[in-house]
């Protein structure tokens, strides 16, 4: 990726920037009364276009405007496919158990991916899954055997998971990008650290972890698998000889802990970019800044809607780009 | 063959290496500068006339190319007076005029990069633009240093005897 190619592109991200929420934004939208009061306040910040959205319409909104801007700015897409690969492979295992079960359902998929959910829906129900791209073929034939004979849908899942993390690392190291590359080994390496964990405490056998965590660069699939074998505490000592030891604390902390910890951790490998002003990395970094964003409005208005204390809301926003 | 009819020949390469990279650097600078420059306009069209300042930063190479270039033709005698020049003093004007050619391309090209990065600064921080401004100018400093001394080394090579 040349350089120079992105001049324009990242200096209109550079100004679109400074309209990010950052923690005084976040104090302020926690300090709302009810989710009402967020959403006028989010409005008074230009989130949303008419001002009377809900909650998940505005979510959706704002995230159609980062696409939309993206796409406006940069020709040639397929150089963000490495966040697209997971909405792909969750659009795949939606459109297979909904053939299996034979219902009809459209919200149930993710808009945003390298083709178009219909395109895999078309393909499942016709069981011609060489329509699909290469990386999908094989992961989309197995998973969908597992789940017409066995009924299995959690393996059938396993099986798709594994394959869209594999894709997802793949991807990421061929575009020779170094911020594309740390996003998917951060990625496959945490998750990882949660199938390890959860398949530990539910008591998987070594056959089933083999087949759902994906080898990466940051850890080592065997000693992972051996450490889950002999316990959760066996893990915790694994992960402290890697560069995840800060992730031991927050797992014992709790599940959303976690994945706040996760979260954090590729917003500070991507802060950087707020001071590179050139290729393609802070355009994907600010893609990432927005999802994150977006999740973390989400978390918040959630949290108001449903009235749990702010002291358990502020424990799960996550740190923000700017 | 008489050589001696070649130093015209380097002379005349001398001032059009001047000019030629001198200009094609400022070229790719202020164009890659005017690329960023249009981002910034684009979302705050206010901030136009701060951006040009920084993408004109560049441009200021291929006038320094120009100035060697011209100073170079009136002394070797191409834009009138004599033309006979040795080939050693042809060649020594050649010389004279490679640090504005080089620095000139190098520095025209570092300063853009510069303006970009400094584009940043005025996208997010806009009070801070006078500092913004001092990083692409620092690089100008080299840009000048090389045209002073082309300059001194083609006035001087036209008071060499040889």
């Amino acid at each position: 990726m040349a350089d120079n190619q992105y001049l324009y592109a990242v200096a209109r991200i550079r100004t679109k920037e400074n309209s990010l929420l950052d923690k005084s934004d976040l104090d302020q939208l926690m300090n709302c009364k009810n989710e009402a009061s967020c959403l006028r306040l989010l409005a008074d910040k230009g989130w949303g276009r008419t001002g009377d959205e809900n909650a998940d319409q505005i979510l959706i909104v704002e995230q159609d405007k980062t696409w939309s801007l993206i796409t406006e700015l940069v020709e040639d897409m397929s150089v963000f496919n490495t966040f697209l690969y997971g909405n792909d492979f969750h659009n795949l295992k939606a459109a297979i158990k909904q053939v299996y079960t034979n219902t009809d359902f459209e919200d149930i998929y993710i808009n945003h991916g390298t083709m178009k959910s219909e395109e895999i829906i078309k393909a499942v129900k016709e069981h011609n899954f060489n329509s699909l791209p290469e990386h999908m073929q094989g992961s989309a034939e197995e998973a969908y055997q597992v789940l017409m004979h066995t009924g299995d849908s959690g393996l059938s899942d396993v099986i798709i998971d594994k394959a869209a993390l594999e894709t997802i690392l793949q991807k990421g190291k061929a575009t020779n990008n170094e911020l594309f590359a740390k996003y998917a080994e951060l990625k496959v390496a945490v998750a990882d650290i949660n199938v390890a964990i959860r398949s530990c405490r539910t008591h998987k056998d070594r056959t089933f972890m083999e087949r759902a965590i994906a080898s990466c660069d940051s850890l080592n699939k065997s000693d992972l698998i051996e450490a889950a074998q002999n316990g959760v505490e066996a893990i915790y000592g694994y992960l402290s000889t890697t560069v995840y030891e800060d992730a031991v604390a927050a797992i014992k902390e709790s599940s959303s802990a976690f994945e706040r910890w996760s979260d954090n951790l590729i917003i500070r490998h991507i802060r950087p970019q707020l001071y590179n002003p050139f290729s393609i990395s802070p355009l994907a970094a600010y893609i990432i800044a927005r999802e994150n964003e977006i999740k973390t409005v989400r978390i918040v208005l959630s949290g108001k809607r449903n009235e749990i204390p702010d002291k358990s809301i502020r424990e799960r926003l996550r740190e923000m780009y700017v | 063959m008489n050589f001696n009819q070649f130093g015209i020949v380097f002379a005349l390469l001398g001032a059009a290496a001047a000019a030629l990279l001198a200009g094609m650097g400022s070229a790719k600078g202020v164009g890659m500068a005017g690329e960023a420059g249009a981002g910034i306009v684009t979302e705050d069209p206010a901030k136009f006339g701060k951006v040009l300042i920084l993408q004109l930063l560049p441009g200021t190479q291929g006038i320094y190319g120009l100035l060697i270039a011209f100073i170079t033709l009136s002394q070797i005698g191409v834009l009138g007076g004599d033309s006979n020049i040795s080939l050693a003093k042809g060649m020594l004007y050649f010389i004279a005029c490679l640090p504005m050619a080089v620095v000139g391309y190098s520095s025209a090209i570092r300063q853009a990069r510069a303006s970009v990065a400094s584009m940043g600064i005025l996208a997010k921080k806009p009070e801070a633009f006078g500092k913004s401004i001092i990083f692409p100018a620092m690089v100008e400093t080299y840009a000048i240093l090389a045209l002073l001394i082309s300059m001194l080394a083609v006035n001087g090579v036209t008071g060499i005897n040889i």
